[in-house]
């Protein structure tokens, strides 16, 4: 076929319009709306005063910064932030070190009772996490871990999802390299580590954003965990700003908007990762 | 460098036998190719050598000394992989000085092992390079690279040409050759390619089923085949098997009377009569040996010869036109197999049972 060809097909392919192009991108669009109104609101309602709050128009008739002054001069804000990145960045380097070297093992070493260990991990996915939480307090307050940091990330340091999503990437990688290395005279743990760990990059950064997404954004544990205000994660503490008698919505928003900034600097530096990583993995964010 | 020894090694796998307790001697320099069909346990024993399969029953010596219970690392050993298990996240310096990761060795001495592996097999230019950015001739290099670093006890070869196209194929064979010759390592490779175990092995050992059925040089294994088997898997294009039968004190093949046999002195009355198609030739012949009549079915010619496939007496038989002849599909032709050139087997054991 000549260029010229091709360029006269395009043409005639983009200017025939299927029905079902069109509703996909119908779909697609009020999929888009959905997901972002939010967003915006919560923009748009950290830009308004508490008098305005109510006044539901996008654009804020008298934007200001004043909440923003409010939240980041105010001591709790700071650390509840550092308390959810310190919660966030542990609960990840502990689920990509710890979910990878289990997934691992089950995918390249025979031993006896791997698939039932591997099902007893599975089968944990199976069970809710409300189901879960009376027993993980009853741990943690037997074990005094109640208030502390451990106690919000014991639960979540490593996890079934993430172990069985490892396996599965790590089966993919030929034993041919793991055995050269052997040949070399690594050992198991250098081989992981140096050999198989950079060959499964794309599903190590899809666990590592989703975990880190994950405790980013945790409420409901840390809620029940933590009692005192100091040890609030940013979820717990902008929480805090809805007393009984008033609800202090342009700070809850002031807050939330600040708190996606980590979350946005996680998906632009790591996008290219998390398309590639999700594609690989099958998974939904 | 060293001599390797297997003593009865075997190896099962549940209540399958791979391997069942061969004895092999290789020795110090020698470059020994495995050969057989998919499944054979020409791979399995080697990883057994290697020490990336445990050893079922028997002993294995490397040097002197018993290694069975050895860890890989321990065996002083380098493996070459069929799909070159060079690291993709290194660069082609890195990946040779893999090879080195445990060495102990100092930087400057790391690094001169490097440039001159990477010189030797011509890689000085592509050491800043990620295996992503070459060709399958230059991987299969830098993994050869990797084995030379550590200048092992034995080099082991896992079908490491078999991803490549015919031609690189070939030439790398050559390479492997030369490196061989230039590095004088007992090298122990495995194949199910006969044309690389004729080219490059000072030995070949031919295996099926788990045994080794002849161990020998090329020539002795193409000129005295121990076996139908070995004797169709060497060589190329397979020898010609034809049912014989020997009565009325003559041996009978294809319609043809082989003559100076006495067919009286044969252990049984049912054969095979091999013979190679290159051995087989269309035109006028010298006198003696067997001349066999068929109609040809294809014609392959290759330019310096033509291959010609004849159905003989119901058999399909390969045979050779010499120069530009290229005999007509549908026509019938005489080939002609000199006076030596034919092998006689035992149709019900397929042993060998001599030359004719």
């Amino acid at each position: 076929m000549t260029a010229a060809a091709s360029t006269v097909e395009l043409a005639a392919n983009s200017s025939k319009i299927r029905p079902g192009r069109i509703i996909a991108w119908t779909l697609l669009f009020i999929g888009g709306l959905i997901t972002i109104t939010p967003l915006l609101y919560m923009f748009s309602t950290s830009l308004k005063s508490a008098g305005q709050v109510y006044d539901l128009r996008l654009i804020p008739a008298a934007p200001t910064l004043d909440n923003y002054i409010r939240v980041l001069s105010d001591g709790r804000f700071l650390r509840w932030f550092i308390n959810s990145l310190v919660v966030a960045t542990t609960v990840t380097v502990s689920n990509v070190f710890f979910d990878s070297l289990v997934g691992y093992t089950l995918a390249k070493f025979e031993f006896r009772g791997r698939y039932l260990v591997f099902l007893a991990i599975l089968s944990t996915l199976m069970i809710p996490t409300e189901m879960l939480v009376i027993p993980w307090y009853l741990m943690s307050s037997q074990l005094g871990w109640l208030d502390t940091y451990w106690g919000i990330m014991f639960p979540g340091m490593m996890t079934a999802f993430g172990t069985f999503l490892m396996k599965q990437f790590f089966e993919t990688v030929p034993n041919d390299f793991l055995e050269a290395a052997r040949v070399d005279g690594l050992n198991e743990f250098t081989i992981w580590w140096k050999i198989a760990m950079p060959m499964v990059t794309p599903a190590l950064s899809a666990l590592a954003i989703f975990t880190f997404l994950g405790n980013w954004t945790a409420f409901f544990w840390p809620l029940i965990v933590v009692t005192s205000p100091e040890n609030y994660t940013l979820p717990v503490g902008l929480s805090s700003f809805a007393v009984e008698q008033s609800i202090q919505w342009e700070m809850i928003m002031t807050g939330a908007a600040l708190a996606t900034i980590p979350t946005l600097i996680v998906f632009l530096v790591l996008q290219r990762f998390i398309v590639r990583g999700v594609m690989l993995a099958g998974l939904k964010g | 460098m060293a001599r390797i020894e297997l003593e009865g090694l075997t190896k099962q796998y549940g209540r399958v036998t791979a391997v069942k307790g061969i004895d092999l001697a290789i020795e110090d320099g020698e470059f020994v190719v495995f050969v057989g069909p998919s499944g054979c346990g020409k791979s399995t024993t080697l990883r057994m050598i290697a020490g990336l399969e445990d050893i079922s029953g028997g002993v294995l010596r490397i040097g002197s000394e018993v290694v069975n219970q050895r860890e890989p690392k321990q065996r002083n050993i380098a493996m070459v992989f069929q799909n070159y298990a060079i690291y993709p996240h290194m660069t082609v310096g890195q990946n040779i000085g893999f090879g080195l990761y445990t060495s102990g060795l100092p930087k400057a001495e790391k690094e001169k092992r490097i440039r001159e592996a990477a010189r030797i097999l011509g890689l000085e230019e592509l050491l800043e390079r990620r295996p992503a950015a070459l060709s399958g001739g230059q991987r299969q290099r830098v993994a050869i690279g990797r084995a030379m670093v550590r200048n092992p006890a034995a080099f082991l070869f896992d079908e490491p040409l078999s991803n490549l196209d015919a031609q690189l194929r070939s030439a790398m064979r050559i390479e492997i050759k030369r490196l061989h010759q230039r590095l004088g390592t007992t090298t122990v490779y495995v194949t199910h390619d006969q044309v690389e175990a004729m080219t490059m092995a000072d030995r070949i050992v031919v295996m099926r089923d788990g045994n080794i059925l002849q161990v020998g040089t090329p020539i002795e294994l193409y000129d005295n085949p121990v076996d139908v088997f070995t004797a169709r898997f060497i060589g190329s294009p397979a020898m010609n098997l034809l049912p014989g039968s020997a009565k009325d004190g003559g041996l009978t093949v294809g319609g043809a009377v082989v003559p100076g046999i006495d067919a009286g002195k044969l252990q049984t009355a049912d054969v095979l009569v091999g013979v190679r198609p290159h051995d087989l030739t269309i035109g006028e012949g010298n006198g003696g040996g067997i001349a066999l009549t068929g109609v040809v079915t294809a014609v392959e010619p290759l330019g310096a010869e033509t291959l010609v496939h004849l159905d003989i007496a119901g058999t399909d038989v390969v045979a050779t036109a010499p120069g530009r002849i290229v005999p007509a599909v549908e026509s019938q032709v005489t080939a002609r197999a000199a006076p030596g050139s034919l092998y006689l087997f035992d149709a019900k054991t397929e042993k060998a049972l001599g030359r004719l």
